[in-house]
């Protein structure tokens, strides 16, 4: 296991994730009293520093974001950790909720301060309900430690944490639907603009930040040897937490430099191949990744390696698929969850997952034309450009990186049924 | 106000910041395509089929929700925006009930003038049409789910202008559906089938229940003698179908036209509204003499009452007890009519032309009727009344204009404006007043109740006492209203409340596109017809005097209140929780 790191992880079994004075002996709540000596645009200059990059899948620059969110000008802001771990085959953050839940309040509350926000919320996947009582305790003891209420360390920053449950939509983990389940609405994601960042929970400017990075931020803060800065290679600095599940012998968790290669995580870290079979394919970021054959196999796990071959890191999931799974089997189960998942209030999303559906049922059975090929690569192009939010934008990327990688799947079989 | 620089296919516009797209196209005569995108109505984003290039921007961006700014350079018409706004109208043909030629909205449809636009000629993509029940078990309306295209306007006008919220989404993805609380009856739900949501469909996916058959079928009975009534605000609408200006005072065309169709007498409902305002004004000064329920609150517009009966109950006692002008005209045409004219009573058919989908509920009220038969027996919409000229082939703009029959064909410039927001107010203001000071009222404009704020008060100087007055249209300002009754807190004696935006001339039942700027158009034309007007009193009209002298005896008299006054029911509102498996929730 030499190819993991320990920098997000270094907590994990090191204090009782019951106790916050067993937290507070190793380190627990110094990240918090040293942002209080600093401003919060000193703050998110440091994350900025760090060129840390959302965990939720979009990539986007935390201290860029931190930054934005402090110069909006309003009465109250709000936080929120977006704890809504919906991507199938993402199951990173559930690890550091279970491992290391004051680490999470102790960043929120850093954010919070870094931002003037004066509530927080975690928006917690109803699939994790077995984690509230550990994070209603966290949060209460917190409390009691005078971490969360007002004055906060004498600073005169208040700050409360609240702790939401999801219902069960994919479609929550998207921002503004997210906000809208919060509000006691359909988890239905909101048009935009406008944003967020002006006009999010309960019309208050709002910052939504993923559990791992919002997790980063305290040991960003305390990382004055700059540790974080050794890992990593080329842009994509430090570390990374990644699942891996599939066909793979030892599904998990791990923490790994960016810069392991993918084959260094699925044969080294996930024990490669049930049965050494071969792999059919891999999908990275969850199911509305992008799928490559084995040829990326060599390729280093960077943001920018990755996005040369034609895949993301998105959530950090990789999905490994042997050759007991047909692509189009696979297709199908993928397509399955977005005609399930989409929350069917645009247009494209909604018609174009539901023929996506039926065209995969063609080629199934091999009865699909050139026409329909045409058809869907058309559909799955409108769908990316023109639906109202990230599900209906990525919900084809399976099957459109499929179209390009595995080409001869897609072969017209018959000639008859040809017009 | 601070303007911006843009550029719409390399046209420079100058335009105001925060304009959306598809308003900025506008002025340089670019039609963006767009369905859930309504005028009247808070944006959606939801059908995407508004959407543009905007260079620099990684997806093509929604022309209706996305701002201009500074130096934004949109392309409309790129192979882009056309394979996918076509693409996604694909989408929504393949899951539409196609059957334009046979439907209600035929030639009057968004998404068949869209599919004309872009010539879809054909689809590669399978049907996927679901043929769900249609929703018909109410006298109003009728929602066909296998046309509707999920755009929201109709949850937005149930929302946004009355409040209610009768309508709503439920499920998802491509089982989502515009429906009602666990997919009850419209008329078991909190609608109060005003029709706002008919009015602003792109499609036929809510309709007008259709009475035009019925109405062809007595026309052609030759025992029968069909008379019609026609609501005030029904001839400033009608011409819209006939390609006549917005707010065309259409009057004489229409009776012309009503003849033709083969109506043995064609009357105004202003008759009826002249009779209101003798009736309600009379009990208005009646509550104020002898310490009644105040304040007292208008009962012409029918959704308002059935919203009353279902939300306020126990405040039933504040409706004036008149009939509305319908009913008023209904009840008249069943007994002083047949005893004026000699034709026996059960060979008269009484017919109504109204803006308004709820008055076909209002008319089958077991209340409304007497000896077997109802009072109005059919209530056609301006729409269908729209079809029927149609059906008859007249080249409507050019006909003639006849003049009403006689005795139920005359009415007042204050009943005219009943079509108004703010007209019945004003009608029995003008009689109130020289009724209760016995001094004639020279200036007869109430300015001050006019306009289309959703409230506006108004003091009255009646010379010994004032009296504050109050308007509201929309079921969303009415309510404000309401909750103030509720909590004790208002000083008002007299308010006139309309359901519909506008009053009449915004009625459900009026041509589809009846937008803000149409019902100002609208409004302004009744207010020239009552300017024009020799009489502008409801109690100077002769034949309102005259059935006073020759059958009713005075306003409130016996027969008064047996023919022209009513009362309401408090309606119970059931929801079903019985699907709920309460157990199975309560062991989790």
């Amino acid at each position: 296991m030499s190819k993991t790191v320990s920098f997000i992880t270094k907590n994990f079994g090191k204090y009782d994730v019951s106790s916050i004075g067993s937290y507070m002996e190793c380190g627990g709540f110094d990240a918090l009293k040293k942002a209080i000596t600093l401003s919060g645009e000193e703050i998110a200059g440091i994350v900025a520093a760090a060129k840390i990059k959302g965990r939720g899948g979009a990539g986007y620059d935390m201290g860029r974001k931190l930054a934005q969110a402090k110069s909006v000008i309003a009465e109250k802001k709000v936080v929120i950790c977006n704890a809504d771990e919906g991507e199938p085959c993402t199951f990173k953050d559930r690890m550091l909720l279970e491992n290391d839940p004051f680490n999470l309040i102790e960043s929120m509350i850093i954010t919070g301060y870094t931002v003037d926000a004066e509530d927080g919320y975690i928006y917690l996947r109803e699939e994790y309900c077995h984690l509230r009582p550990l994070l209603l305790n966290a949060i209460r003891q917190a409390k009691t430690y005078g971490f969360l209420g007002t004055n906060i360390l004498g600073k005169g920053f208040n700050f409360e944490i609240h702790l939401y449950s999801g219902a069960g939509a994919y479609v929550c983990g998207e921002g503004t639907a997210l906000i809208e389940s919060i509000e006691g609405k359909a988890g239905r994601p909101r048009m935009k603009p406008p944003f967020i960042k002006q006009c999010g929970l309960y019309n208050r400017p709002t910052c939504v930040n993923n559990v791992e990075s919002l997790s980063l931020l305290s040991h960003i803060l305390l990382d004055e040897d700059k540790e974080y800065q050794t890992y990593g290679m080329g842009d994509s600095i430090g570390t990374k937490l990644i699942s891996v599940a599939g066909n793979v012998k030892h599904p998990g968790v791990f923490e790994i430099p960016f810069g392991t290669t993918v084959r260094e995580i699925v044969y080294d870290l996930a024990g490669g191949i049930d049965g050494d079979r071969p792999i059919r394919l891999l999908q990275f970021g969850g199911a509305s990744g992008k799928i490559a054959s084995s040829k990326i196999l060599d390729t280093p796990y960077t943001y920018e390696d990755l996005k040369r071959s034609g895949v993301t890191v998105g959530s950090g999931a990789i999905l490994v698929i042997d050759d007991r799974t047909s692509l189009i089997e696979f297709l199908q189960s993928t397509q399955e969850f977005f005609s399930h998942e989409s929350c069917g209030q645009c247009t494209p999303c909604r018609e174009g997952n539901r023929h996506m559906k039926l065209f995969l049922q063609k080629l199934a059975d091999g009865t699909h034309t050139d026409k329909d090929i045409k058809s869907m690569k058309k559909i799955a192009k409108l769908m990316a450009m023109s639906s109202l939010c990230g599900l209906g934008e990525t919900a084809q990327s399976a099957l459109v990186s499929a179209m390009n990688q595995f080409e001869d799947v897609f072969h017209v079989k018959s000639s008859e049924v040809q017009e | 106000m601070e303007m911006v620089n843009v550029k719409i296919n390399n046209i420079p516009l100058k335009i105001e910041k925060g304009t959306k797209i598809l308003e900025a196209a506008k002025n340089i005569n670019i039609d963006i395509p767009h369905l859930c995108y309504h005028p009247d109505q808070s944006i959606k984003a939801h059908c995407r089929i508004c959407t543009v290039e905007v260079v620099g921007s990684r997806r093509l961006l929604a022309a209706c929700s996305t701002e201009v700014w500074e130096g934004m350079e949109i392309h409309t018409d790129t192979k882009l925006v056309r394979d996918t706004q076509v693409g996604i109208l694909e989408l929504i043909l393949a899951t539409h009930e196609q059957n334009c030629l046979t439907c209600s909205r035929n030639q009057n449809c968004d998404l068949q003038k869209l599919c004309s636009r872009f010539n879809v000629l054909n689809s590669n993509l399978p049907d996927v049409t679901e043929h769900l029940p249609i929703h018909n078990t109410n006298p109003s309306i009728i929602r066909d789910p296998a046309k509707c295209v999920k755009c929201g306007r109709c949850i937005k006008a149930c929302k946004e202008v009355q409040g209610i919220s009768a309508l709503t989404y439920a499920g998802r993805s491509d089982k989502i559906a515009v429906t009602t609380a666990y997919n009850k009856p419209m008329e078991e739900t909190d609608c109060i089938l005003c029709g706002q949501c008919s009015v602003v469909c792109p499609t036929g996916a809510i309709v007008e229940k259709d009475d035009t058959q019925k109405v062809l079928d007595v026309l052609q009975n030759p025992k029968k003698h069909v008379i019609v009534q026609v609501a005030p605000s029904v001839r400033v609408a009608l011409g819209d179908a006939f390609g006549l200006p917005k707010g065309t005072i259409v009057t004489g065309q229409m009776v012309t036209a009503l003849k033709m169709l083969g109506f043995d007498r064609v009357f105004d409902t202003n008759f009826g509204a002249d009779l209101t305002i003798m009736e309600e004004g009379s009990e208005l000064l009646s509550r104020i003499k002898n310490n009644g329920t105040l304040p007292m609150i208008t009962s012409c517009s029918s959704g308002w009452v059935n919203y009353m009966e279902k939300n306020y109950g126990d405040y039933l006692e504040h409706l004036s007890s008149t009939k509305s002008p319908q009913q008023i005209f209904g009840a008249i045409s069943k007994t002083y009519y047949p005893e004026q004219s000699g034709i026996d009573v059960n060979d008269i058919v009484t017919v109504s032309i109204m803006p308004c989908t709820a008055k076909k509920f209002e008319a089958a009220r077991p209340e409304h009727g007497r000896n077997g038969h109802q009072d109005v027996d059919i209530v056609l919409t301006t729409r269908e009344l729209t079809k029927l000229i149609k059906y008859v082939g007249l080249n409507f703009a050019s006909l003639p204009e006849g003049q009403f029959d006689s005795p139920l064909g005359s009415g007042t410039g204050a009943a005219i404006i009943f079509g108004n927001t703010g007209g019945v107010m004003e009608a029995a203001l003008r009689t109130v007043y020289e009724k209760y000071t016995g001094k004639e009222l020279k200036s007869v404009e109430f300015q001050e109740v006019r306009g289309l704020e959703g409230i506006r008060e108004s003091i009255i100087d009646l010379g010994n006492t004032k009296i504050k007055v109050a308007i509201a249209h929309t079921i969303a300002s009415a309510k404000i209203i309401m909750e103030k009754i509720k909590a004790g807190t208002c000083d008002y004696t007299f308010i006139e409340i309309m359901a519909c935006p506008g009053g009449c001339i915004g009625g459900g039942g009026q041509p589809i596109k009846s937008t803000t700027d149409v019902k100002h158009l609208r409004m302004d034309a009744l207010y020239d017809i009552d300017k024009n007007n020799p009489l502008r009193k409801s109690h100077e009209n002769p034949d309102i005097i005259r059935i006073y002298k020759d059958f009713l005896g005075e306003p409130l008299s016996e027969k008064s209140h047996i023919l022209l006054h009513t009362e309401y029911h408090k309606v119970k509102k059931t929801h079903d929780f019985s699907y709920l498996k309460t157990e199975e929730i309560s062991s989790i």
